[in-house]
Order: structure tokens, then C-alpha cells, then sequence
């Protein structure tokens, strides 16, 4: 039974990473909006980049 | 939160349903429209083709790959939006980013899906020099980032709008980032206490076993070392909001459920401290943990509860028009309505909203005054007439000098008397907070009991079973019963089109009073259409020709009521202000206006026989009478009025059957609120006419010191009333005041919705009392066994969190807003 005086220390830090990990994210707004990037996985190119071929021009309405 | 209506899933041919679908939104095309080529893709607008093009254009047809998409007709608004360039615009909504890239927030209309956040950030493909858009579902949001130097923001808004998804400027963005913030500090707070408590327990499931098995004395101390060094950093960081809370609570000498919290928490944590070094007698580790962990999840939920109501409110009053054209020589241009000055002549096209108190300099037109004073039949103004903010033009173009803008003007005085009232209005004390006053003394009073009782026979068991009653008796399940009760019932209210502003407004609807009705708008449709005709079907093709020269809402109402008849051309219209029409049509002269009109230009015996005999013919339904006269032979009669709502009478009575005592409360023609009052069953001296916002106000005034008053609007004119009474309902197509001071937004149409809401309300309360009373119930439990003696920490450790599991599973299983009932 005095394994426990080596895992238990060991479990608590693996929960003490766990915490930070979830502060860290919490903390940048991971958990902001819990929908959207849900949907968002579903898409398959990201938005951000500009691709090929050069985008087109400026489409105004009629 | 999104306005539309989430739509079923488009599907290209559903069973038994024949006929061809928009290829963009998969809705039926309208016969006669459909491509004739085989493989040509399929509109069921002009707004559907456009974006087809558009997409496919830019090469983002795969969005016609996605299996789930709006479901809705592409309606884009056309607008310039060249006011979002405006200097006044910027500063007050646009930031700009350390990398010079200016960024600002839009709320958009239509946003239901996930095709929705394709589309939308997949925009800057199409308009080069818009770097980003990123879109928040949930909240309808997008932020826009772009290069002020190659495209100005106008462009982009204009893109949105022609997708469909028309752009308002976001007016909370500052508030926003405070309330971000606040949550990600206290999800922070809920998560280290979570944990913290779930390794707790943990450590005190090993002890309990070794009370009950035995455990070598070494293990424990160790355990218990374990669960001192566990607990230390909850009491510190997130336990820290009860005692600053209670601290609170000490200086302003008041009595906040903090207190007994703060209490418990030092005394366990203290006695707990205290016995650990000892190294004999209960600890309190897990209790105190889970406690904490409890009690925060609970006071998250309620924050949550009452802002997502408050943000749904936010962004109805975004929608509002925020622009006004002004005239600068010889074109237009569009600016904010905050940089309107007096002295400025501004245009104001068909269906607008005037932006000003103003004159009429140019241009002649019907507006519609429904929502500033509830009054429904449209004003006829000319040159010179004095028009005021919020009122909308109903007939052609009209053209205005600016007297007074903003908060000078007649709509910023009324919003101000409705802010006032807001503050005047008597605060609804919840339920759990009235409980939480007795329930601290009760507990405070129990626990000095407890103490005194078993001091003479051992101080020690004495400050164990003092501190075991306080711990006991901590007012998780209590704390949750009421936030989570509401915060379901409000989500979902929300999924069924109902926004409700905080859980005091439910409990007010709960319990049957008194309910003031606006009339126009409210109970009536409030709009001008054609509630009866009386003549020939000849006449029909006759009256559409000559009313086609007419911007006039009843001329309108002719087409909407007849629009499949044939309409012939007319020659020689003349047009006189406050009478009528008349002209030459397939060779017969028409006339059509008001009775007095018509009578002077058609002479025969028939004038009064049709008048005699049309009133005993036609229901009179109160309204606007208008004559048809062909050949100088008075032939039909209309009545133009405001149509009921359909639901109307059925959500009255069923509302009277609930013990509610429904009142009519219009600032329109007394005879007119008489006649509608009548046929919905009001008593005649339920039925007040003619009432201006301030009679409005009083009467709600008046009514408030008798009981519970419910105020249903839609008017600028209803705002102050709304914001004064017990609870303020504003009606779907209301004014943006109206609404902002509502507690309770109907986003469909119709009264029904109003039962359903009172009917909702009784269930969440019921839910709330079920709650409560458990929650007491076990409190009281608890503490007879700790102050008998026979508690211990074992006891108290299950009896807390079983007590808090009832309270969820209970809110989470009742049907309180059922979207059929």
C-alpha cells in the first residue's frame, strides 16, 4: 500500500496539469461561444486564407 | 439567438408535394417562373438568383453541397448603407487593430445554421480587402476586419445584405467585454472548484471506507494532510466571492445568504484545520469543496439566465432604423441618425421611418401614427405640416426640414418618460430571496441552538455537531432550485419565440391580475386593410385602375384584397387631399373616396338607398368608409379598418378563464376602441380610449397600487406604461422602445403566444415551489439529525449532493414551455 505515497502525489499532478490546461483555455475565451465552431469543424477549407484563383472583384448588388 | 425561425431541413422532393424547388434555398418556385431547360438551375426569386451568381461566381459553389442550409427566401433589402462611413459611425463603433486593420461588429438578420457560418465567413473571398469575418451563431454577431484603404465598409455591408443577411450595427460592444471577462473568471472559478472538490471526495470516499473497514492510522493521517492540502486553494481563490459577499453583507447589515455560507465554509474549513492536526475527529474537506463547487455553479446559472434574455432584447433594438437620408443639392446621402441636426433637410422614402421631428417641406403622403400615439387610421400631411420621429410613411416620398433630433424630439421626450418609469417600477422580490432572509436567521438561530444545547456535555461534540448543522443545512439545493428552474424555462420560452427578461417576470405572470392591452398593433393587426365591400364584381377591375394613380394605405388595401382581379387603365385621374379619386376608366367615370366626396359628385336617388340599405346589410365593423361611384350612380361601399388578430377572442377568453381581468388601453378613437372592445368581449368600462402615452402611464400607475399589472404593446407610445408595470410585454413588429423596456418580447405574431407564456410561467413557478419545498425539506432533515446528535460527516456528505441532484434532475424534466401546448 505505500505505492499511494508516490501515485497519489503523481495523480495530483496529472489534475493540477488538467486545471491548467482548462485555465489557460478558459482564460483565452475557448469556451465563449460553444456552438459556432461546432459547425464550423464540419467545413472543410479555412476561410481566412485568400486562395487560388485571385478572388473576384468586389460584387456589388444590382 | 436568431430572429428567423430555424427552419426542416431542405429536401429536394418530399412525398406528395409536386413542383420544382429554388436550387438556392429549396422552397417551391411560383408557377409560371420555373427555368424551361432541363438542368438549368431552379429560382423562386430574383434575391435566390442573385446569390447563386454570386457564389458560383466566386467559387463557392460548394455550398450547395451542404446537407443542412437556410431554408428561406433571399430577400435583400437593397439598402446603400453608405452611413456606415460616416465619421459619427466610426467613433462610435469602429475599433481599429495594432496590424491598422479597422474591425467592427455587426448583429445580422437570417443567421439559423451552420451554412449560414460558411457562407458568412467565406465573404472576404468575395470582397478583396476584407481580411476576416467571424460568426457567432448563438448571438447572431459577426466580427468584420478589413483594410480601410482598398474597401470601405458600405461595400462589405452591402455583400452581407445581398447574401441575405442584412447587417445592423452592435451597440454593446464595450459592455460585452466586461461581461466576457466576468464569465471566463468565474467558468475559471467553477472549474478549479470542480475539480478540487471531485479529488476531495475522492480522498473522503478512501476515509469512509476506513471508518467503516478500518484503515491503519499512518493512511489516514495521510489522507487527511491530502484533503487539507486539496481544500486550502478552494477556500482561497474561488471560495473567496462568499466571503467578500458576506463581508458584504456585514457592512450593509443585511441579511444575504452569503452569510451562513461564509460561516460554514470558516467553520469547516477551520474545525477541519483544527482536527487534522490534532489528528483526531471529522474533517470537513469534502463538504466544504463540493459546497463551494455547488453554490457557484448555481449563481453562474442565474447570471447566464438573465443576460441571454437581456442580449435577445439587445439585439431587437439594433434592428431599428439608425440612419436618415439627408439632401445635399441635387442627390442623397446617408448618414446616422445621431449627426441629424435641426435645420437639415431630410428625405424620407415609402415604408420609412421619419428619423425627426420635423415640416414637411416637400411631397404629400399618409403616415402612420399607430405607434407614437395608437392611433390607426393613417394622417394625411401635406406641405407644412408638422410630422414627428417614429412615425412611418405610409404613402410617397415626403421631404423634411429637421426641427428637433434625438432626445429633443416628441419619441426621445416619450423614451425618457419610459426610462423614468423603469426606475419607478416596484422591484418584484423573488421568491428564494425572500426565503433567503428567514432561512440565514433560521439556520444562524439553529446552529447557536445546536451549540448551547450539547456544551455541557462536551464543547468539543458540541462545535462538531454546530458545524455539521451548518454544513448540512448550506443552501445548495436551494441556491440552485430557482436559477436553474428559470434558466430552462427560459431557454426554452426562447426556442419557441418567447424572450423573457429575468425569473421576476415569470413569477409575476404566475399568478392571475390584471392585464392592459394596447390595441392597435396589439389585439388588431395594425395595418389598414379592407374589412368589407358591399357592390358588383364590374366595379372591382374599375376601382383597382383608378387606385393604381394613388400611393394612398387604403389604395393599397384595394390591391391586397383583390389581387387576382384585372386591372384596366384610367385617364384624367385628379387626386383631392382628404376626399378621393376620381377619373376616366374603359369609359366610365369613377369616383372613389369618402361618402361626403362621392355624394358631391354622384347625384341620384341611389345615393341614399345604398346608404340606407348598406348599413343594414353589412356587419359595421368600425372603420374608415370609402363610396364607389360609376357613371355619377353611387354603386359599392368599403370599410376600411384594422383587422383582430385572429387569435384574438380565443386568447382573451382563455386568459379570463384564468382569472385574468383583461383591460383595452388605446391612445385611438374612443369610438373605435369601443366598437373593437365590444366585439372582444370587454365590458364598456373596461374599453379607455384616446389615451396618450402619459393617461397610459397614469392608468398603469393607478392600476399597480391595486395588485399585479401586465401591460401588452407594441408603441413608442406604450413604452412608458410597459416599463412602469408589474410586467411589460412587447408584441412582435413593436417599436424599438417599446421594446427595450419590456420585460417580455413575443417574436411571433399573435396573442396565443401570451397564453402560452402565462401558462409557462405557472408551470416554472410550480417547478420553483417543488424545489424549494424539497430543498427545505431535506435542510430540515439535516439539521434535526445534527442538533439530535446523530449526524456525522458521512451523513452529511451524502444527504448534501443528493439533494442538489434532485433539484437539477426536477428543473431539467419539467415541461414548462412545451412548444405545442
Amino acid at each position: 500500500m505505500s505505492v499511494l505515497y508516490i501515485v497519489l502525489p503523481l495523480a495530483l499532478i496529472v489534475v493540477g496539469v488538467a486545471v491548467f490546461a482548462y485555465l489557460w483555455a478558459a482564460k483565452r475565451g475557448q469556451f465563449d461561444d460553444l456552438e459556432t465552431p461546432a459547425m464550423r469543424a464540419l467545413h472543410d477549407d479555412p476561410p481566412m486564407k485568400k486562395q487560388d484563383p485571385k478572388p473576384p472583384e468586389a460584387i456589388e448588388p444590382k | 439567438m436568431t430572429l428567423a425561425e430555424a427552419t426542416p431541413r431542405a429536401s429536394e422532393a418530399r412525398d406528395g408535394e409536386p413542383g420544382v424547388r429554388c436550387t438556392h434555398c429549396g422552397l417551391p418556385v411560383p408557377p409560371g417562373m420555373e427555368a424551361t431547360r432541363a438542368g438549368e438551375p431552379q429560382f423562386c426569386c430574383s434575391g435566390c438568383a442573385t446569390v447563386y451568381g454570386i457564389l458560383r461566381e466566386g467559387g463557392l459553389d460548394a455550398y450547395y453541397q451542404m446537407a443542412e442550409r437556410r431554408q428561406s427566401r433571399v430577400s435583400s433589402t437593397g439598402h446603400r448603407f453608405e452611413e456606415f462611413d460616416h465619421p459619427s459611425y466610426r467613433e462610435l463603433y469602429v475599433t481599429t487593430r495594432p496590424d491598422g486593420l479597422l474591425e467592427t461588429y455587426f448583429y445580422l438578420e437570417g443567421v439559423t445554421c451552420g451554412s449560414c457560418v460558411w457562407l458568412v465567413e467565406r465573404v472576404p473571398l468575395l470582397v478583396p480587402g476584407m481580411a476576416r469575418a467571424e460568426l457567432d451563431v448563438r448571438r447572431a454577431r459577426v466580427l468584420v476586419a478589413w483594410d480601410d484603404a482598398s474597401v470601405p465598409l458600405s461595400s462589405i455591408a452591402r455583400t452581407l445584405d445581398t447574401l441575405g443577411y442584412r447587417p445592423h450595427p452592435y451597440r454593446g460592444m464595450r459592455l460585452d467585454v466586461a461581461r466576457r471577462e466576468e464569465d471566463r473568471t468565474a467558468l475559471a472559478r467553477i472549474g478549479v472548484a470542480g475539480a478540487i472538490a471531485v479529488n476531495t471526495m475522492l480522498a473522503a470516499l478512501a476515509l469512509y471506507s476506513g471508518l467503516l473497514t478500518g484503515m491503519e492510522p499512518a493512511y489516514e493521517r495521510y489522507f487527511r494532510w491530502i484533503s487539507l492540502l486539496l481544500v486550502t486553494p478552494a477556500m482561497v481563490w474561488p471560495g473567496r466571492v462568499f466571503f467578500r459577499g458576506a463581508w458584504a453583507a456585514i457592512r450593509t447589515r443585511s441579511l444575504h445568504m452569503d452569510l451562513p455560507i461564509a460561516i460554514a465554509l470558516a467553520a469547516g474549513y477551520g474545525r477541519g484545520l483544527f482536527n487534522t492536526i490534532r489528528d483526531t475527529g471529522p474533517i470537513y474537506f469534502d463538504g466544504v469543496t463540493l459546497l463551494i463547487f455547488l453554490l457557484l455553479v448555481g449563481r453562474f446559472l442565474q447570471q447566464r439566465a438573465q443576460r441571454a434574455a437581456g442580449d435577445a432584447a439587445e439585439l431587437l433594438t439594433s434592428l431599428s432604423p439608425s440612419t436618415a437620408r439627408v439632401v445635399e443639392g441635387e442627390g442623397t446621402r446617408d448618414v446616422p441618425v445621431v449627426a441629424l441636426l435641426p435645420g437639415m433637410i431630410v428625405e424620407v422614402r415609402a415604408e420609412e421611418t421619419l428619423p425627426a421631428d420635423g415640416v414637411v417641406v416637400e411631397g404629400r403622403s399618409a403616415l402612420d401614427l399607430s405607434l407614437l400615439t395608437g392611433e390607426s387610421r393613417p394622417v394625411t400631411v401635406a406641405t407644412g405640416a408638422a410630422v414627428f420621429a417614429g412615425t412611418v410613411n405610409r404613402g410617397s416620398i415626403l421631404r423634411l426640414r429637421v426641427d428637433r433630433a434625438g432626445e429633443e424630439s416628441r419619441l426621445g421626450q416619450i423614451l425618457r418618460e419610459a426610462e423614468a418609469g423603469a426606475q419607478r417600477r416596484a422591484p418584484v422580490v423573488a421568491l428564494a430571496d425572500r426565503l433567503s432572509g428567514i432561512f440565514v436567521l433560521v439556520v444562524l438561530a439553529l446552529a447557536l441552538v445546536t451549540l448551547l444545547l450539547w456544551w455541557r456535555t462536551s464543547p468539543s461534540f458540541a462545535v462538531d455537531q454546530a458545524i455539521a448543522l451548518l454544513i448540512v443545512t448550506c443552501p445548495c439545493a436551494l441556491a440552485l432550485a430557482t436559477p436553474l428552474a428559470v434558466s430552462v424555462a427560459i431557454g426554452r420560452a426562447a426556442r419557441g419565440g418567447i424572450l423573457i427578461r429575468g425569473g421576476a417576470a415569470l413569477e409575476a405572470l404566475a399568478q392571475p391580475g390584471t392585464i392592459y392591452f394596447d390595441k392597435t398593433g396589439t389585439v388588431t393587426q395594425g395595418r389598414t386593410s379592407l374589412l368589407a365591400w358591399e357592390g358588383p364584381e364590374e366595379a372591382k377591375p374599375l376601382v383597382l385602375a383608378l387606385e393604381r394613380h394613388s400611393s394612398h394605405p387604403l389604395a393599397r388595401g384595394f390591391e391586397a384584397a383583390w389581387p387576382s382581379t384585372t386591372r384596366g387603365a384610367a385617364d384624367e385621374v385628379s387626386y383631392t387631399a382628404g376626399g378621393g379619386l376620381e377619373g376616366m376608366v374603359s369609359g366610365h367615370r369613377v369616383v372613389v373616396g369618402s361618402p361626403a366626396f362621392v355624394s358631391a359628385r354622384a347625384t341620384g336617388p341611389l345615393t341614399d338607398a345604398v346608404a340606407a340599405g348598406a348599413s343594414a346589410r353589412l356587419p359595421a365593423p368600425p372603420g374608415t368608409p370609402v363610396w364607389v361611384a360609376v357613371d355619377g350612380r353611387v354603386t359599392g361601399r368599403a370599410v376600411f379598418g384594422d383587422p383582430l388578430r385572429d387569435d384574438a377572442l380565443a386568447s382573451l377568453e382563455d386568459l379570463r378563464t384564468r382569472g385574468y381581468v383583461p383591460h383595452l388601453l388605446s391612445g385611438d378613437d374612443r369610438a373605435i376602441v369601443a366598437a373593437v372592445g365590444a366585439s372582444l368581449g370587454f365590458s364598456p368600462e373596461q374599453c379607455r380610449g384616446g389615451a396618450t402615452p402619459e393617461e397610459k402611464l397614469r392608468v398603469i400607475e393607478e392600476a399597480e397600487g391595486r395588485g399585479r399589472v401586465v401591460m401588452v404593446g407594441d408603441g413608442v407610445n406604450d413604452a412608458a406604461a410597459i416599463a412602469r408595470a408589474t410586467v411589460g410585454v412587447g408584441v412582435s413588429g413593436g417599436a424599438e422602445a417599446c421594446l427595450a423596456s419590456a420585460d417580455v418580447y413575443l417574436t411571433r405574431p399573435g396573442l396565443e403566444n401570451l397564453v402560452i407564456l402565462v401558462e409557462g410561467s405557472r408551470r416554472t413557478l410550480a417547478v420553483i415551489r417543488w424545489n424549494i419545498v424539497f430543498s427545505v425539506g431535506y435542510n430540515l432533515l439535516g439539521a434535526a439529525l445534527a442538533m439530535t446528535g446523530v449526524i456525522n460527516p458521512l451523513i452529511a456528505a451524502i444527504l448534501m449532493p443528493a439533494s442538489s441532484m434532485t433539484v437539477v434532475l426536477a428543473s431539467w424534466k419539467s415541461r414548462t414551455f412545451t412548444l405545442n401546448s
